[in-house]
């Protein structure tokens, strides 16, 4: 038999907020894997553990429920899985369902729906700390007699806050709870358990009370938001700019360290300017991708996320988007590949769609290197106003528009679709919570485990094809120009540089945008790759592509192609993954063309604008 | 009176959410997270802009939502 049979499947689940994935990575540690379920893109996270027995188990972590009767997407998969009926999922042999002590009434609700199911199902009441700090009591045995299921107190947070959870599960035997004893009305039911249970001295924490006085003020809530905003992307930059050379050195280093050990011929190119100066210019972003992902998780961990929701839901949906749109909107200036799937947590399929059509116009970290290079190459590092860097600004300006063309392009589209429907809100604001560091690490790590697979896997791909494109066909003998311009990549730059000349695009961006596609990090190691095999000598390394950038392009060019960076849609797996969110090619192909367009026009202007003023 | 016709801090106790269309998915969701008969709700903040949205404290938690969606839910005010 093979493993997977031997062992035990359980499912968590249990309602938004109640430490369900804390539970889960308390359980599984850092034997987790994060898929997809099939045919749609809501996050698979399965992880495994071992008992003190030697039984071995497989946990499923389901999205987030109210009820199972779904509301959105997430919520299907949930009671799917927990009826058996979800094509290519095993039924789980048990179900633990997750509730916050110190939100019984909301959580035990959900409680008393899967224990309607009838399977074998194990109560646990999860945040047992809070609930004794607020001074509340439960009595998990009374709690358990009138369930008729094993009842459970986790603390997800604690070294062995999950050993009684893990206890219950280790009993050969199992008996399903006793389903057709639940009345039919579920809140009635809800209050006499807590009557005969629970004790609770306030219905509410104090301090997320005073706590929110503050943050959800009308005047110091906005501005708070607004300063919290700031220091994130202030610390995005002039934190990791640090760590950033510390890597690029290393991988100067070792780069020379590795081309003076190989023979001189095609492997030492292609280790060298494919390997080396296209892959290592994109590895140095991941400093900063990490520091982005610290500030979102230690937001999200606290509660703080849907309270910027909260402050911000008025004016999100004057611009026909929602308060629910700002969390994937501000995960996609991370990548907007888990912002447009964090949108299927918006139940309005409009807002919804809203959505996942201007993410893509946040500025994701993917376009931080080809920012980063152009600015370094074309803005003077000047002060200005004696506080700020020219520099600095001009990122920020490119934030901004594209923050401003998003609610734009969501306003035009509520125009165009007016009076359809009403659309709702309906947000929990979490209590206030320590964000925990071991949950932070496993966060992060998934986060930096998808970038570098990136990297080793499609980045280097994509490198290595660019380097034999444009290292072969090698120069006829006697030739002048540069061996690149023979090459494969050099026919084709030249064939498509025409359409691009009006932004004033030369023929080495052209090569570049093409690989650029896969992902948009690729076109600085593509230019570099591009402008190490045109260099004569072969110390040409990426730290100075911005030197060659700045003398070989006009300002003209370089500030038009930062444009074209705001709209274009040069990311296929963001493209993908709205196709499978939407089920369609519809929505994608509108998206593709909507984008492209728009690049187009901007950097036509830009570039034309340019060249009037900078000559 | 309707929920959404609170003051920031005054309180109330639910009688009904009503349906605005048949089946309503917004009011059968209501219900769901503890808008039943009965219970006490409080009106705890309102957002920044326009009085939207409302932060509505029923049970031991707290739920953020439009005048739309707050309309629905029917209560008697407690007298402070």
């Amino acid at each position: 038999m093979s493993e997977a049979a031997l062992s035990t499947r359980i499912a968590l689940v249990g309602s938004p907020n109640c430490g369900k994935t804390a539970l889960f990575n308390r359980l599984t540690g850092s034997r987790q894997k994060v898929a997809n379920y099939a045919g749609v893109t809501v996050e698979r996270k399965e992880g495994r553990f071992v008992a003190p027995s030697g039984r071995s188990f497989q946990v499923l972590d389901l999205p987030g429920a109210y009820s199972l009767e779904a509301a959105s997407p997430d919520e299907a998969i949930t009671r799917d899985i927990c009826y058996g009926r979800f094509p290519g999922e095993a039924r789980p042999d048990v179900l633990v369902c997750v509730a916050d002590a110190t939100n019984l009434r909301l959580h035990l609700r959900f409680v008393l729906e899967v224990r309607r199911l009838g399977q074998p199902m194990i109560v646990a009441v999860n945040m047992m700390d809070a609930a004794r700090r607020r001074g509340i009591t439960i009595d998990l045995q009374a709690l358990e007699a009138e369930l008729g299921v094993p009842v459970v107190q986790t603390i997800a947070v604690q070294r062995n806050g999950a050993a009684a959870l893990i206890a219950k599960l280790d009993v050969a035997g199992r008996a399903p709870a006793p389903g057709s004893e639940t009345p039919n009305d579920l809140h009635a039911e809800v209050r006499r358990l807590l009557a005969a249970t629970v004790r609770m001295p306030s219905r509410t924490a104090a301090l997320d009370d005073a706590i929110d006085r503050v943050v959800l003020h009308p005047i110091f809530g906005l501005l708070l938001l607004a300063v919290i905003m700031f220091a994130i992307f202030q610390a995005v930059f002039a934190w990791a700019a640090p760590i950033q050379e510390l890597v690029s050195a290393g991988i100067g280093a070792l780069g020379a360290t590795v081309g003076d050990w190989l023979p001189d011929g095609p492997l030492r190119s292609l280790v060298i300017d494919g390997v080396f100066a296209g892959v290592g210019t994109v590895l140095e972003f991941l400093p900063q991708i990490i520091i982005l992902f610290v500030f979102i998780l230690l937001l999200e961990e606290s509660g703080y996320l849907p309270r910027a929701a909260f402050l911000l839901d008025r004016l999100m949906s004057a611009a026909g988007l929602s308060g629910r749109s700002f969390i994937p909107l501000l995960s996609s200036f991370a990548c907007a590949i888990p912002g447009i799937m964090a949108a299927r947590s918006i139940q309005n399929p409009r807002d919804r769609l809203a959505t996942i059509l201007v993410a893509p116009l946040m500025t994701c970290s993917a376009r931080l290197p080809v920012y980063t290079l152009l600015i370094g190459a074309f803005v003077p590092r000047r002060e200005v106003a004696g506080w700020f860097n020219l520099q600095g600004l001009v990122l920020f300006a490119l934030y901004v528009a594209g923050i401003a063309s998003a609610l734009l392009i969501s306003w035009m589209m509520k125009r165009w679709r007016r009076g359809d429907g009403e659309r709702s809100l309906l947000l929990e604001l979490p209590s206030y919570r320590l964000p925990n560091l071991r949950d932070l690490a496993i966060g992060l790590w998934e986060r930096a485990h998808i970038f570098l697979r990136r990297v080793t896997t499609v980045i280097l791909a994509l490198t290595v094809i660019l380097w034999f494109l444009s290292s072969f066909p090698g120069a006829p003998a006697g030739a002048t120009g540069a061996a690149i311009d023979y090459s494969f990549a050099g026919k084709i730059g030249h064939f498509i540089q025409p359409l691009f000349a009006p932004l004033g695009f030369t023929w080495e961006i052209c090569i570049a945008l093409l690989p650029g596609l896969a992902a948009r990090e690729v076109a600085v190691s593509a230019l570099g790759t591009v402008y190490a095999l045109q260099a004569a000598s072969d110390d040409v390394l990426t730290s100075q592509l911005s030197t060659i950038v700045a003398s070989q392009w006009s300002v003209a060019t370089g500030l038009s192609l930062l444009v074209w960076y705001i709209y274009a849609p040069m990311c296929l797996s963001t493209i993908a993954v709205i196709r499978r969110e939407t089920h369609g090619w519809r929505t994608a192909g509108f998206a593709t063309a909507y984008l492209f367009a728009l690049a187009y026009l901007a950097s036509l202007v830009t570039y034309q604008v340019a060249v009037l003023v900078f000559g | 009176m309707k929920l959404c016709d609170l003051a920031v801090g005054e309180s109330g106790t639910v009688r009904t959410v009503e349906d605005n269309s048949p089946a309503d998915p917004t009011a059968r969701r209501l219900r769901d997270l503890g808008f039943v008969g009965g219970e006490r709700v409080r009106l705890v903040a309102r957002g920044p802009i326009g009085r939207e949205p409302l932060l509505v404290q029923v049970g031991f938690t707290r739920f953020a939502l439009r005048i739309a969606e707050a309309g629905r839910v029917r209560i008697d005010r407690t007298p402070s």
